[in-house]
This record gives C-alpha cells, structure tokens and sequence, in this order.
C-alpha cells in the first residue's frame, strides 16, 4: 500500500512538474525535503527521550498503572485482543491521554512506542493487526479536544472571539472519531 | 479565551512536575528511569529517520510540481454544487500530507476571507478535527515495520470525511 502511495507521489510529482515546467521548484523540495526530515528527526530525538524518559519514571511509580486501570473499559472495548496488562494498553492509554490534551509532540511518542509493542503481539508479521488498524483510525480521527494552535492563529488574525470554535470542534472531533470506530469495529468483526 | 491560553501554557509543567513527584513519592530512581526510558525513546527515532526522510522528499516533491494545486482546482469546480466552498479544497487535500504546510494554507484563508466568515471557521473547526493521514500512517507502521496496511486507509479517509462534512454543518449553524 505505501509502496504504491510512495511510489505514485514520485512520479506524478516528477511528470507533473516537467509538464508545467517547475523542474527547479521539484529538485528544490527534493533536497530541502530530505534535510528538513532530518532536522524534525533530530528536534523529535530530543522530545521523544523527554516523554518516554518520563513515562518510563511513570510505569515504575505506578502511574501509568493506575491512569491504565482507569481507560481499561474503554480500552478493552477498543482493543479486545490485547491482554490487560500488557504494555501495549500503558502505551496506548498515554498516546491517547496526550491526545486529548493536545500534547501532540508527546502523542508520538507513546503511539511509536505502542506500535512497537502491538507488533510484538502480532509476531512481528507485515500485515497489520486489528488492533493497530484501530489504533491508527482513532489517532487520526483526532481526539484533541481544544484545539489550542488554531486559536492562537485565530487571535493572532482579528478574531472577534477566537475560542468560539471549541465547542464545534469538540462535536466535530467526536463525530469523526466515532465514524472511526465504528468502522473499525465493523471491519474488525470478519478477520 | 485568555485562560485557555495560560492553560496551555501551564499544562507541560504540571504534567512533567506530577510525574516525578508521583515517582519521588513512591521512591523509585526517577533519574535513571528517566534515562533508560529516554534511551529506549531515541532508538525508535532513529528508526523512524529513514522513513521520514522518504516520505518528506514524496510530499515536497508532490507539492512542488504544482499538482495538488491543480488537483485542488479541479475538485474545487464540483464541490460548489454540493455546498462545500471550492477555496477550502486545496487545504482539505493537503491536510491529509502535511501538518504545517496545512498551517501555511489556514494563515493565507485567514488573511483573505478573515477568521470568522464561513469560510475561516469551517477552515477552523476543519483543522481541528482531521489529522495528516499519510505522515501518521507511514511513521506508526515503520514503527511497527508493517507492509500490508490493510483497512487503515480506508478507515482514515472515512473519519476525515466525516469531520470535513461536521465542520461545514456546525460553520453553518454559528
């Protein structure tokens, strides 16, 4: 699927481009893209040892535990496959508690760590399981509830009343993340 | 308005103030914790490094040439009819690829219609409830070093649809 997605973007980029005659705009953004990669990966190495460094701290203490314990209904009606106590719910509750909150940068993480941890419950196979096809709809379904960015812009721009999207991003949010787990349920039901 | 932006402000340093305080409570080594969790946090960058790098290059390259302008401006002819301002096409596709270059799209709508027409708030409320699909998907499932991705596309797609569709009906009623 990547593979033909990755592929398709090469080359109708490419194509696309000698059509229109924007070659120097393309190898532009093919060098500079590659750079930027690595300067996200190395501002996401610094933030990324931050949040798993504290999570870690987090699972010791009984912390983690304890917010795990308060999603499992939640949680196992969203993942039935995995075991309890496995670390794969202490990542996935952390991926979404900081979802919810709006801590993006500290959302990766924890979602990174709990692919990893489900692809040891799916005996490392290519082929995703149920659970991290769910995984992956909910997390972009977005389940931020205050969308603090957009209303920054949104001040930073003249708005009379900035904050007067919350309340319709918060139904819009939950319909979109509802959408995604009853498709995922639904698509779940049969493998 | 203004508590919710001091909130934000607030909410990293509490949790991370809550964090080792609960670990310090509950005398466990909080440092070397953290530093072997820390440790284990890196590895997974650097494997998602090379990922990145490809998928990068694949949107920059995707943008640059002009298509997904052109795209916008195709899609934008039909979307009229069925209420859906023909402007909000480009940044509804290039949501799907790109957070900040979905930021950049906001910012210029923003500027040109204002940030409560229709057209802003549905860009507002839009941004709030989608994500970037393909950065997700390819960073999460190099993660777990997945191929065959399944249903996620299809799953991903229909949630953000539906959120597009809610942000035009709850714009309206604003």
């Amino acid at each position: 699927m990547l593979n033909i997605l990755w592929g398709a973007m090469i080359i109708i980029g490419i194509t696309y481009g000698a059509i229109t005659g924007r070659m120097g705009e393309v190898t532009e953004a093919a060098l500079s893209s590659s750079k930027e990669a690595v300067s996200l990966c190395i501002a996401m190495a610094g933030i990324m040892a931050l949040w798993v460094g504290l999570m870690e701290i987090g699972k010791k203490s009984g912390l983690i535990d304890l917010l795990t314990g308060k999603m499992r209904p939640f949680l196992h009606f969203l993942f039935p496959n995995i075991p309890q106590d496995h670390e794969a719910m202490e990542y996935i509750s952390a991926n979404m508690i900081a979802n919810l909150l709006g801590l993006g940068w500290a959302a990766t993480p924890f979602g990174l760590k709990a692919m990893e941890a489900m692809a040891k419950l799916n005996n490392h196979r290519e082929t995703a399981s149920r659970e991290m096809c769910t995984f992956l709809i909910v997390n972009i379904s977005s389940l931020q509830l205050i969308p603090v960015t957009i209303i920054a812009y949104r001040s930073q721009y003249g708005s009379v009343n900035p904050a007067a999207i919350v309340a319709p991003a918060i139904i819009a949010t939950s319909i979109s993340t509802l959408t995604g787990v009853v498709f995922s349920k639904i698509m779940g039901k049969g493998s | 308005m203004k508590i919710l932006l001091f909130l934000s402000d607030m909410i990293i340093p509490l949790i991370i103030f809550y964090i080792v305080g609960f670990g310090i409570l509950a005398k466990t080594h909080v440092y070397d914790d953290f530093v072997s969790g820390a440790k284990d946090g890196l590895k997974t960058v650097v494997q998602i490094l090379p990922t990145l790098v490809g998928l990068m290059v694949g949107v920059g390259i995707l943008r640059a040439s002009g298509f997904l302008d052109m795209l916008g401006g195709l899609v934008g002819k039909w979307t009229d009819y069925i209420g859906f301002p023909s402007q909000l096409v480009p940044l509804t596709i290039v949501r799907m690829f790109s957070a900040s270059a979905a930021s950049g799209l906001v910012l210029d709508i923003f500027k040109e219609f204002g940030t409560d027409s229709r057209i802003g708030l549905i860009a507002s409320i839009m941004m709030s409830c989608t994500e970037t699909i393909f950065y997700t998907m390819s960073v999460y499932f190099m993660a777990a070093k997945v191929k065959k991705t399944r249903y996620t596309l299809t799953g991903a797609l229909l949630a953000t649809m539906a959120g597009v569709v809610a942000s035009v009906i709850l714009a309206g009623m604003m």
